[in-house]
């Protein structure tokens, strides 16, 4: 469904992204690896639009070309993104939040559903989203991006930060998301453990280049580590 | 602050003798009552006038220099209401001040809208450019204006239901039109909360606010917010222009009188916050009445640039910067 072809991504004369392609297919996981500054955030927000990529790379969402618009056009047309750090609006409440995902109109109110998943949400409605922690941001942020009723999911680290019993919860969130609203996932992670959790095929990515791509079953894990350490 | 002052209680000096008669008091306390009024009063104009600078300046972070030209707008588009009215539908003369106004918020909105998306958006992320680039478009308007209506000041006749005074008490009169512009001025003031905070657009427009980028990735159409946001400014200096066709006559230069009270107001009350610009309204407004009763005008007016300079230096971000951890 997502088709990335010769991405190349340059923060003005530093050329940050080289040739990245790669595929994810409907209903897939998938997971990119790297360690700190190898380009994980950069790739990520390329697809979405909040970094531009160079002349000729090429991000096909189900036929549709995305490079060149605005990252609302490509939330609207099927991606969602919980960007690292979360970004939550820190003076909305959790319920404006939340009712700012709805824009792509898929959904009429804040689905009932969310809240089942992240009751947490639910009891704090009122409250500002930046007075909450931040593993709580984190839920805010992935339901926000839910709102939109995305086809693909886009997470950026969203371990970070957050302790280890909550990084359990979230795994199991959204594998139970992904089960039940049959949606795709793209995660970058440092943490190898939650990338084999929550994703069936992995990519590392070194130095803005993709080196290894394999699925978890044939995956060669102490190679994979060797690129994670340093 | 250079509107007429016709209908304002007489200046008096404060001296207060030693013995108090009851019919001193009563004079005393009408005083007092007359002078909240006009502190009431001042209040409301300027925070008229700052409403959409607030919006503008606070939400977008845009240096609008012509703001007070887009007032000088809406005060003309009254002038031809009324002239217009006058001379075709006489009979509606009583209440051409509702059609003016309306009219003058449309005016000013559709001039925003169309401004925004032609010429301020292209200027986004070089304030200095947008307050030269506005600065210029602020002559062109002036220059406009004087080519169209001429030189010479222009202004509309008062509704006759809006002249004279309510006297609560013999010693107390309170002008019909400031009364007017009170309540006007409350009904404009709750009506902005309510599009901020209790509708969609309100909520898209605070989240760009927050987080352009961002706002664009949950699927928030960022460039149709800026442009509604700048008209809904530019409409409400409309209504304000409108409005002070009643205490003050207007001339091509007359937006460069507001614009400097206009900015005082909202970098005082720090900018994105409307409860901000209301409390600092309020406060200067009664500062300044306070102070001229007991000064001249133009002291009272260095008295509180000084107070705001000083609290700005405490408080860079105003009186009400917001206090929610990011
Ligand atoms: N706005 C920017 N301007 C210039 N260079 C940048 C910018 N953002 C990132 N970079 C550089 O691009 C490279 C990749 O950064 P990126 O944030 O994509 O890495 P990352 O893999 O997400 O790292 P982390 O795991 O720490 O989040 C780094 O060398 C970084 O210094
Ligand atoms: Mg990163």
């Amino acid at each position: 469904m997502l088709k990335v072809h010769n991405l190349n991504v340059a923060y003005g004369e530093s050329h940050v992204i080289h040739d990245a392609s790669f595929l994810v297919q409907p209903g897939a996981a998938m997971a990119i690896v790297g360690r700190n500054g190898m380009g994980k955030s950069t790739l990520l927000k390329s697809l979405i639009g909040m970094v531009p990529a160079r002349h000729g790379s090429s991000i096909n969402l189900e036929g549709r070309e995305l490079v060149g618009t605005e990252s609302h056009k490509r939330v609207q047309a099927g991606l969602a993104f919980v960007p690292q750090g979360r970004l939550i609006f820190p003076q909305l409440t959790v319920e404006e939040n939340l009712l700012t995902g709805l824009e792509t109109r898929r959904y009429k109110e804040i689905p009932s559903f969310l809240y089942e998943f992240f009751p947490v949400l639910k009891d704090m409605r009122n409250r500002k989203g930046g007075n909450l922690s931040g593993g709580q941001q984190q839920q805010l942020a992935i339901a926000r991006a839910l709102a939109s009723k995305p086809r693909l999911l886009i997470l950026d680290e969203p371990t970070e930060g957050i302790q280890p019993s909550i990084i359990k919860e979230i795994a199991r969130s959204l594998n139970a998301l992904r089960a039940e609203l049959n949606i795709a996932i793209l995660v970058s992670e440092q943490v190898l453990s939650f990338a084999l959790e929550v994703a069936d095929r992995l990519l590392v990515i070194d130095r803005g280049r993709i080196v290894r791509e394999a699925d978890k079953a044939n995956l060669n894990l102490d190679e994979v580590r060797s690129y994670l350490t340093v | 602050m250079t509107f007429r002052r016709g209908n304002q209680a007489p200046r008096r000096k404060a001296v207060i003798p030693a013995a108090i008669s009851i019919e001193e008091t009563f004079v005393t306390f009408g005083i007092f009552v007359m002078q909240l009024f006009n502190g009431l009063s001042l209040f409301t104009i300027l925070l008229l006038m700052a409403l959409g600078l607030a919006i503008v300046f606070g939400l977008m972070g845009v240096i609008n220099m012509a703001h007070g030209e887009i007032m000088a707008m809406g005060a003309y588009t009254t002038y031809l209401t009324a002239s217009f009215i006058e001379h075709h539908l006489p009979g509606l003369m009583g209440v051409y001040l509702f059609i003016a106004i309306l009219l003058a918020f449309a005016v000013t909105f559709a001039f925003g809208y169309v401004l925004e998306r032609g010429f301020i958006r292209w200027f986004y992320h070089r304030p200095l450019d947008t307050l030269l680039a506005t600065w210029g478009l602020s002559l062109i308007l002036q220059q406009t204006y004087r080519s169209v209506f001429g030189a010479q000041e222009v202004s509309v006749p008062l509704t006759t239901w809006l002249s004279g005074a309510w006297e609560p008490t013999e010693t107390i009169q309170l002008p019909l039109n400031r009364i007017f512009i009170v309540a006007l001025t409350i009904l404009v003031t709750l009506g902005v909360w309510y599009i901020l905070h209790k509708t969609r657009w309100g909520l898209r427009a605070r989240a760009v606010t927050q987080n352009r980028a961002m706002s664009s990735a949950v699927g928030i159409d960022t460039n149709r917010v800026d442009a509604l946001i700048f008209a809904l400014g530019s409409g409400l200096a409309g209504i304000a222009g409108s409005v002070f066709t009643m205490v003050g006559s207007t001339n091509p230069g007359t937006g460069q009188l507001y614009i400097v009270d206009s900015f005082i107001v909202v970098v005082f009350g720090g900018v994105a916050s409307l409860l901000g610009t209301a409390a600092s309204s309020f406060l200067i407004a009664q500062m300044q009445t306070a102070l001229e009763y007991l000064m001249s005008g133009s002291m009272a007016k260095v008295a509180i640039l000084l107070l705001v300079i000083t609290v700005l230096y405490f408080r860079p971000n105003g009186l009400f910067a917001s206090k929610v951890r990011a």
